[in-house]
């Protein structure tokens, strides 16, 4: 068993984490304030390959394995949430459906601008009434000539407000439902019949934007039926597979960061005449902190690599996504801890780390949905 | 159209915390993490932006152990075309004087324009294989420099000086080293990266260069490091007191009398 990361990944590592440093820590408590990630850094992401890493190149992507995509959101999960939400569900799964699920043509149209940051995607899935149970979804597809009529409402959209390019799941077979009654469709922006609803206002994640998206007699082409009508549900379960990888790996990099700032605290908050690390009680929160961050780090490269070897992963990436949010949702509550009132304040990163981790156990499959996953596989398999 | 040679070196991570290891010669390399030096991510970035405006080639040179060659391949994601890696053992444990002779060899006749390297590497600090280097070539050299101007067969350099800066115009091929502010290197593009993979990294021994193993590295060296101590921990500080006017004044004599720094 070899563990070593592959070079170019070591370069691509050292290239995002001295990105985040230089380019998105310093501008993180703006991003705060405004709920606005400045357009000119987005564009500097765009140049860098930030919205197109795991494709092939023939489609502008940067050819980059799960485990390169992987050690890259873990990366840039160091800095604000706001920037890995921006660019995972992009990637992971807006522009992952039309490269798993898509046609060469649709390939060939839309990846290149997606992957060059040109095209922003969004992936519309949940619903008022569809979330947990997405097979469950109520927006409507009926074929009219050779046009599709989408009707109904898709919620909490990730990027859905200043999307280009929206994969829309929708009903084309009430009968049918999971079992082929969905299909995807490519929604582009200025579709007659489409519209942004609501833009919505969350607990954290300023700066990353999710909203209320509205199809009224909405429009679609054909040839803007992602692969074949009935597989939209194959499509999305494949790619929210992926994107859990994708989850996992931000939710360790955000972690070993809290893990860093509550080391440095630590060492330099002075009470009772010495640095509080000398506290068996602040030594045990960081070790737990530690081993947890490790444990996760490693489900996360070993999901990775099977994915990357063509594996089955289901149970994997389920166990990896319910795994790596909770863990970071013990080491942010531990920061905290650490932290004291500091801690607790707005002006420090700590708060607002505290705020953006809770939805880790909700996006992407609540950890519920991801231990019906497990269990359902260990019933079946048996071990 | 202009062939440029960048000589790269890597060196521990600046943000690595650093041990000596157990032979007291050497830091402990276990546990830490290597970069490009950064003075030498300068000189990449130079010839690279100057290849885009004049057209040639950059081929990076580089003298260190296998690890050395991410690197290498950092320069090579960022723009330069191929590269040289004196990686065999025997160049190892060598000083500035075996380090540029065997840059010399690989470099000579090779019909370049210019020499860009870093104005020293951050790890040893030395900052003398580029200036030895030009020496070894016959080609003029300019140090330190922060503004950089190439037009047909002059360059015009802005190096730092006490005080102020100086310029120096050279004809080529000459040997240039960057100091921080010559440009602002550019991250690599992750699809460069991965292109990065295939471009051509020649591993040359010395017997390629025409060098004996006496030549090289340790057995070549003139100097040995005999010991390395880390730095001595900082003490803790002196509050001064009082009114700010008096408090600088008292700031300022003991700059004179006691630290003797002014």
């Amino acid at each position: 068993m070899d563990f070593t990361i592959p070079q170019e990944y070591e370069i691509l590592r050292k290239m995002v984490h001295d990105f985040v440093v230089e380019r998105l820590d310093p501008i993180s408590q703006k991003v705060e304030e405004e709920d606005e990630i400045p357009p000119e850094i987005i564009k500097e992401m765009a140049e860098l390959g930030f919205f197109g890493l795991p494709f092939p190149e023939e489609y502008g992507g940067g050819a980059v394995s799960k485990l390169g995509y992987a050690l890259f959101l873990e990366e840039l999960g160091a800095s604000s949430a706001c920037f890995s939400n921006l660019i995972a569900p992009h990637v992971s799964l807006a522009t992952s459906s039309v490269f798993i699920g898509g046609t060469e043509a649709q390939k060939q149209k839309y990846l290149p601008p997606m992957c060059a940051g040109e095209k922003l995607g969004a992936f519309a899935l949940t619903e008022p009434n569809a979330g947990s149970d997405a097979a469950n979804i109520e927006t409507r597809a009926e074929k009219k000539g050779d046009k599709w009529i989408l009707n109904g409402t898709k919620n909490w959209i990730t990027n859905g407000s200043i999307a280009d390019v929206v994969i829309v799941y929708a009903l084309t077979d009430k009968n049918l439902r999971a079992r082929g009654g969905i299909t995807a469709f490519i929604v582009e922006k200025g579709f007659p019949g489409f519209r942004v609803g609501t833009v919505d206002v969350k607990m954290g994640l300023r700066g990353s934007h999710t909203a209320q998206l509205l199809f009224e007699n909405c429009e679609v082409p054909e040839e803007n039926v992602l692969g074949e009508v009935g597989m939209g549900f194959l499509t999305a379960m494949k790619v929210l597979d992926g994107g859990r990888i994708g989850l996992a790996a931000g939710a360790v990099g955000g972690a070993q960061r809290l893990l860093e700032l509550s080391i440095q605290w630590a060492n330099t908050r002075v009470q009772f005449g010495q640095p509080i690390a000398n506290n068996q009680a602040i030594q045990w929160m960081l070790a737990d902190m530690a081993m947890e961050i490790e444990a996760a780090r490693l489900m996360t490269y070993k999901t990775a690599w099977k994915y990357d070897q063509g594996l089955k992963i289901t149970r994997d990436a389920a166990m990896v996504k319910a795994f790596a949010s909770e863990m970071a949702c013990h080491v942010a509550d531990k920061a905290v801890q650490i932290h004291g009132g500091i801690g607790y304040m707005r002006e420090y990163p700590i708060e607002r780390a505290y705020r953006d981790t809770r939805i880790l156990k909700i996006y992407e499959g609540t950890n519920e949905i991801q231990r019906m996953i497990i269990a359902r596989d260990l019933l079946k398999v048996g071990h | 159209m202009l062939n440029i040679a960048v000589c790269v070196k890597q060196v521990p991570d600046t943000e690595a915390r650093l041990s000596v290891a157990a032979d007291k010669t050497r830091i402990e390399e276990q546990g830490i993490s290597f970069i490009l030096n950064p003075y030498d991510e300068h000189a990449v970035e130079e010839a690279i932006r100057l290849k885009e405006k004049q057209g040639g080639t950059v081929t990076v040179f580089c003298l260190g152990p296998a690890r050395a060659e991410e690197a290498i391949r950092t320069a090579l994601a960022m723009g330069a075309d191929k590269a040289v890696h004196l990686a065999d053992a025997a160049f190892g444990g060598g000083d500035e004087g075996t380090a540029a002779a065997a840059l010399e060899k690989a470099i000579a006749g090779k019909s370049f324009d210019l020499v860009l390297a870093g104005r020293l590497a951050i790890d040893d600090a030395s900052g003398q294989v580029g200036a030895r280097l030009a020496e070894k070539l016959g080609w003029p050299h300019v140090t330190a420099v922060t503004r950089l101007a190439v037009e047909g067969r002059e360059a015009v350099a802005n190096r730092e000086i006490d005080g102020g800066s100086q310029v120096v115009a050279v004809t080529l091929p000459a040997v240039i080293t960057a100091q921080r502010g010559l440009n602002q290197p550019r991250y690599p593009k992750i699809p460069d990266i991965m292109k990065a993979r295939r471009k051509e990294v020649a591993k040359v021994t010395p017997a390629d260069l025409g060098l004996s193993g006496g030549e090289v590295g340790g057995a070549g060296a003139k100097g040995k490091v005999a010991g390395l101590a880390p730095a001595p921990g900082r003490s803790a500080g002196k509050v001064i007191a009082g009114e700010p006017a008096d408090a600088a004044r008292k700031v300022v004599g003991l700059l004179r009398d006691e630290a003797k720094v002014i």
